[in-house]
């Protein structure tokens, strides 16, 4: 799978990238608001502060959003789902469904999902799967 | 009673639409460009402001021979252009300059270009693009299954703006489709993704347009007949990454410009004859319904699929087609801006009888940007 595409990492996004190496799904969260939030940066997007620390999420979602692409994409030959996942913390983000066929009847919307980790190459991406227990 | 000030004197598509293999990019704008100023009676010498987007815009201002003292390379997406009417009336306003031209050229089809009317987005590079969501019909459609399932929307209903814009579409001569469309037709063409289907995307052209603004005052000494901005209209930006959308049944940057549109217009959603919404893929005009407050939230499929915006409905939406049937380049809004002129001057193939007020909304990138402005044929009101 290392003909998918690898992201652009930058200093500011480089702990999140680590984190996946390790299989952990890393947030930035405000302190003051404690508030996590998506995509990672060193201030928070309500408030402003920069007083900004790191948690580890709990790995389990909800399926929010989807769409099937019938369209093949580099590294994804068609059917793929692009899918978006709502964290148990509140984020939302992209993801693939991994262990799960392309197919709507497999995929109901808010279906329970958990963190997995796909390794390309040098980089390891975060990724869900439906969850073996339903939170 | 309040007079108009900003006039819109000239207007123009590209010569040719749909296919235009012998112009360049650059060569679709300057032919739209020398339209519009046809239109109304000027030379590039005439001009000193001019504004694009997807291509830089001294780039145009040198291939045309301008030397502005004002230019907006405002570039959010396909909805630039509606964004740049209303900072190009601010910047006659101000005294900045006196006549603006508003180019748009895009081979989209034939692909003669250098400049590429991408957005990037470092974050949507990152964290979108890495799973695959690498073209439009990936990630301007992932909100719709949200929608769905919150509100009951379905298939069928977007399906219905397909076939309602392709029966406007049949008016207008220059329109890429015009064969009848039924539901049918649209849910069984080729899935591109899930849930929607080919009929549900817009078109793949070439082709460009143009605008030529001024003062209202100067605009009754050019022959064109003038089509007047009411009020500022309204933008606003969300972002182009779509899994942060704050809500995936509405969009925060819609309601917010169109909110300032009807707001500095001192119009009503009634006030309106004709409405213009950017429609890339068939959810956007159901989204741009319910969030400039036509429908209640959660109507607006079955508003669309019960008739209303339909040729001989209350509510005439999208009446040269849209980015559906009448043309896509990539950047549409220029062509919704064009059709609202149209409309405005009374000389749309597709009519509107006794419309004075017209609403042009745009989105830009992928729900990331959207502007909205009134035009109205009436110089006071």
């Amino acid at each position: 799978m290392t003909d998918r595409p690898l992201p652009t990492i930058y200093p500011e996004t480089q702990f999140y990238w680590d984190g996946a190496a390790e299989h952990k799904l890393l947030l930035n969260r405000c302190v003051p608001c404690n508030e996590p939030f998506f995509p990672p940066r060193p201030f928070c997007p309500g408030c402003g502060s920069r007083d900004v620390d790191v948690i580890e999420a709990s790995g389990r979602g909800r399926l929010y959003s989807y769409v099937i692409s019938h369209i093949p994409a580099p590294g994804y030959p068609a059917p793929f789902v692009v899918a978006v996942v709502e964290l148990a913390e509140g984020p939302r983000l992209v993801s693939n469904i991994l262990d799960c066929p392309a197919d709507p009847d497999a995929l109901p919307l808010d279906m329970s999902l958990e963190v997995t980790f796909e390794v390309r190459g040098d980089i390891t991406v975060p990724q869900f799967r439906p969850a073996e227990v339903s939170a | 009673m309040s007079r108009a000030e900003i006039a819109i004197v000239g207007a123009a598509e590209t010569t040719r639409m749909g296919k235009v293999p012998e112009l360049s990019q650059t060569g679709l704008h300057a032919d739209a460009a020398l339209n519009a100023l046809s239109d109304c009676g000027l030379t590039p010498t005439d001009i000193d402001g001019i504004a694009t987007a997807g291509h830089d815009v001294a780039e145009i201002a040198q291939y045309l021979g301008i030397t502005p003292s004002w230019a907006d390379g405002t570039s959010v997406g396909g909805c630039s252009f509606i964004t740049h009417v209303r900072h190009a009336a601010a910047a006659i306003q101000a005294g900045l300059c006196t006549t603006v031209l508003i180019t748009h050229g895009e081979s989209g089809r034939s692909n003669h270009r250098t400049h590429r009317p991408l957005f990037p987005s470092m974050q949507q590079q990152e964290f979108e693009n890495t799973y695959g969501a690498a073209f439009p019909a990936m990630k301007f459609t992932l909100p719709v299954l949200r929608k769905m399932k919150d509100e009951g929307l379905t298939e069928e209903q977007i399906a219905m703006v397909a076939v309602v814009q392709r029966e406007w579409a049949a008016h207008h001569p220059r329109a890429t489709a015009h064969d009848p469309l039924t539901v049918d037709n649209v849910l069984s063409s080729r899935m591109i993704a899930y849930p929607f289907r080919k009929l549900m995307c817009c078109l793949v052209s070439d082709g460009g347009g143009a605008l030529v603004l001024t003062s209202a005052d100067r605009a009754k000494d050019l022959p064109a007949k003038p089509v007047y901005l009411r009020g500022m209209g309204g933008e606003s930006l969300e972002g182009p990454m779509i899994s942060q959308m704050e809500s995936f049944t509405s969009s925060k940057a819609f309601r917010m410009s169109g909110k300032l549109a009807f707001e500095n217009a001192g119009i009503s959603q009634a006030d309106v004859d004709h409405l213009m919404i950017y429609d890339a893929f068939a959810h956007l005009p159901i989204y741009g319904l319910e969030d400039l407050g036509f429908v209640a939230p959660g109507e607006g499929g079955a508003f669309i699929a019960d008739g209303h915006t339909r040729p001989g409905g209350t509510l005439p939406l999208n009446t040269n087609g849209g980015g559906l049937s009448y043309m896509h380049s990539g950047m549409y809004g220029m062509y919704a801006l064009q059709e609202s002129v149209r409309q405005m001057r009374g000389i749309s193939p597709a009519q509107v009888p006794n419309a004075k007020l017209s609403m042009v909304h745009g989105v830009g990138g992928m729900f990331s940007a959207a502007s909205t402005v009134v035009l109205t044929s009436a110089s006071h009101w």
